[in-house]
């Protein structure tokens, strides 16, 4: 058994601690712990955020996560995260195509008449944003019976739940480049590899993948506002399950191990005019991440476009500059180095005193 | 561990990459390694880096010693030290310099010297001395390749100009090797000569900026300056020129941590808590 050595910071430290699981147990006696089933279907969005930002696909330890972090999405994404260093990484999955996707949502902004139709699906997007008094007070009973009166109505089978994608007709007509097969890079894993500037493109997908919301989108209003022009055009968005296949271990075959829920988006901006020969067409943004994030795959989106026009033209906006937006996107990142500046920093501030008593002292002798 | 995580927290794979970058870090002293850095349980900022460093190095029969601050008693040492104890069963912490064969320091180098069986792992926020100057990386690298530094010799001289004295008072650029220009970490100027020819293995991680870099033992380290404007340390000097006294230990040597006390006098403290007691100690007999 090892010696310890501890003073009084540790004491500090264990009632900071007490202090903190104070704060989330003082309903008292009449409380229930929140359950990990519950924080994922009636917390879902702040769920789908924690999924996303935390960068691991894990719906009960992100449930979890959020309980032990009282709410806090940068504090349970980073536990989440923090999780993932512990476990090696075994195996990579195939390129998925998200065609397979099994829908939940669906829209796109370009055309009325999209193959397969728009699926509204479940969104806040045209709902009146009026507090609904009666919830204040719902009862289990109540609650209970929503669902199932909801569930009865519906159709037993309502049809196809997979769909083409959008940019799939665009392409055909010729108003989209060709996938280039030949070109497509090994995906960049920036949990394996540091960003060394410039970086491929999937480097800066994979980094806002599990960027923060806010972050993200501040970033991409800036653009939007006119700090950039990207003006894009949502071809498509959609939300659902994507099954995830894995090499069988034996026969080698694809097969589907789960599915994850994901949010995925594709913009279309105008054609940027320049001076090559080639055929001008649209140009394309793509944002994905983990959980139903509509605003953020639009901010990603957005983004991968800007980036995209700045590593070709070099960067005029922030947003266009990849070392900008890549390493201020992070939301584990950035919180924890603003956190920082609460510890103590006396030994660099007694430098800092030195060094200006030092010049104020020269320059009151200048005066003399 | 009974929770199911590996000894010292990360998984092995992660380890090796973290020893891999060290090893070419001290091939190439100063220069800046890039790394995967993974998450830690603790914020980034708060020492993940060295963290990472030590995890990846510590082994059952290491005697760790973490301060912050020159504090083994500051909560974030604590922190660290505890959370390294928990992941890493079996191994010693120590607050004494001399029993320790790894330390973890944030913002200080301890009084004492380093032996050549110790390791200095210190924690950076900003592994780049050139980010004052330029705020790409990628123009950066380029001008570490090069050993353009000229835009840092620049804002040193317009400091001089300005006020008549080089302002950086901490994070000193050093020179190692006669190359590459380290951020030494917010170390005090008053430690940067000590990295000089150090017994001790130096080595630096920053976390959340995913670099390791070194200052091997014997190394040349020099602090930037010009040959008519010296480098100089923190001036503990009173208005009478005497050399200000820490008022626990009495030492006229160590790096003082000033302070307001009940009275609201300003008094000076050894900022080396261990220091300052190994020599109560002596003093007491």
């Amino acid at each position: 058994m090892g010696y310890v050595a501890i003073k009084g910071g540790g004491r500090a430290i264990d009632g900071a601690a007490d202090a903190l699981e104070l704060l989330r147990t003082r309903q008292g006696e009449s409380a229930r712990p929140l359950d990990t089933d519950t924080i994922e279907k009636q917390l879902y969005f702040l769920h789908s955020r924690i999924l996303s930002e935390g960068g691991l696909y894990h719906p009960q330890l992100a449930s979890l996560a959020i309980k032990q972090s009282l709410g806090d999405t940068l504090e349970a994404s980073f536990a989440l995260r923090a999780y993932r260093s512990t476990k090696p990484r075994l195996l990579e999955t195939p390129v998925h195509d998200t065609s397979n996707m099994r829908l939940i949502r669906r829209i796109s902004a370009s055309f009325k008449d999209i193959p397969g139709g728009q699926m509204l699906g479940p969104t806040t997007d045209y709902a009146l944003r009026l507090l609904r008094m009666d919830l204040l007070n719902e009862s289990p009973e109540q609650f209970q019976a929503i669902a199932k009166t909801l569930l009865a109505g519906l159709p037993q089978q309502s049809g196809a739940d997979s769909f083409p994608k959008v940019l799939d007709s665009l392409r055909a007509e010729g108003l989209l480049p060709q996938v280039n097969q030949a070109a497509r890079e090994q995906p960049f894993d920036i949990t394996r590899e540091p960003l060394i500037f410039p970086v491929p493109r999937s480097a800066a997908l994979a980094t806002m993948a599990r960027g923060e919301t806010g972050s993200l989108l501040a970033i991409a209003y800036s653009n939007m506002r006119g700090y950039g022009d990207v003006h894009p055009t949502v071809a498509e968005l959609r939300v659902g399950y994507l099954p995830v296949m894995l090499p069988h271990p034996i026969s080698g075959e694809l097969t589907e191990v789960g599915e994850v829920l994901m949010t995925e988006c594709e913009v279309v901006a105008m054609y940027q005019g320049d001076d090559n020969k080639s055929v001008p067409t649209f140009t394309l943004g793509y944002g994905a991440c983990f959980g139903h994030n509509e605003v953020k795959a639009i901010s990603m989106a957005i983004l991968d476009r800007a980036l995209q026009k700045g590593m070709q033209d070099g960067a005029e906006n922030p947003s266009e500059d990849p070392e900008f937006v890549l390493l201020h996107v992070d939301g584990i990142d950035s919180m924890g180095f603003a956190s920082h500046y609460k510890m103590p920093h006396y030994v660099t501030f007694q430098s800092d005193m030195d060094r200006l008593r030092t010049t104020q002292q020269k320059q009151e002798a200048g005066h003399e | 561990m009974s929770n199911g995580i590996n000894f010292a927290f990360l998984d092995e794979y992660a380890k090796r990459e973290i020893r891999r970058s060290v090893i070419k870090a001290i091939c190439i002293p100063g220069y800046q390694v890039p790394y995967s850095s993974r998450e830690m349980p603790m914020g980034r900022g708060f020492g993940t880096g060295g963290l990472q460093l030590t995890l990846a190095l510590i082994g059952a029969d290491d005697t760790l010693k973490v301060i912050d601050q020159g504090s083994d008693d500051s909560v974030n040492a604590v922190n660290l030290r505890k959370f390294i104890e928990m992941t890493c069963p079996g191994i010693d912490t120590t607050t004494r310099l001399q029993e320790a064969t790894l330390i973890q320091s944030r913002h200080r180098i301890p009084e004492q010297p380093l032996r050549a069986d110790q390791i200095l792992v210190l924690q950076v926020p900003y592994p780049d001395a050139l980010v004052i100057v330029e705020p790409s990386e990628d123009k950066r690298k380029i001008m570490h390749g090069e050993a353009d530094y000229s835009r840092l010799l620049v804002k040193l001289y317009e400091d001089i100009v300005k006020f008549d004295e080089i302002t950086i008072s901490h994070r000193y650029p050093t020179r190692i090797n006669g190359h590459y220009i380290i951020d030494p970490s917010p170390i005090p100027r008053y430690d940067v000569p000590r990295l000089n020819h150090s017994e001790a293995l130096i080595l630096f991680g920053a976390g959340r900026e995913k670099k390791i870099y070194a200052v091997p033992p014997h190394c040349l380290a020099e602090p930037l300056a010009f040959d008519d404007v010296p480098f100089r340390i923190e001036d503990f000097t009173d208005s009478h020129g005497e050399r200000r006294a820490c008022k626990l230990c009495g030492s006229k040597t160590s790096f003082l941590d000033e302070f307001i006390d009940e009275q609201g006098a300003r008094v000076y403290q050894c900022s080396d808590s261990d220091y300052c007691e190994q020599q109560q100690e002596l003093a007491h007999g």
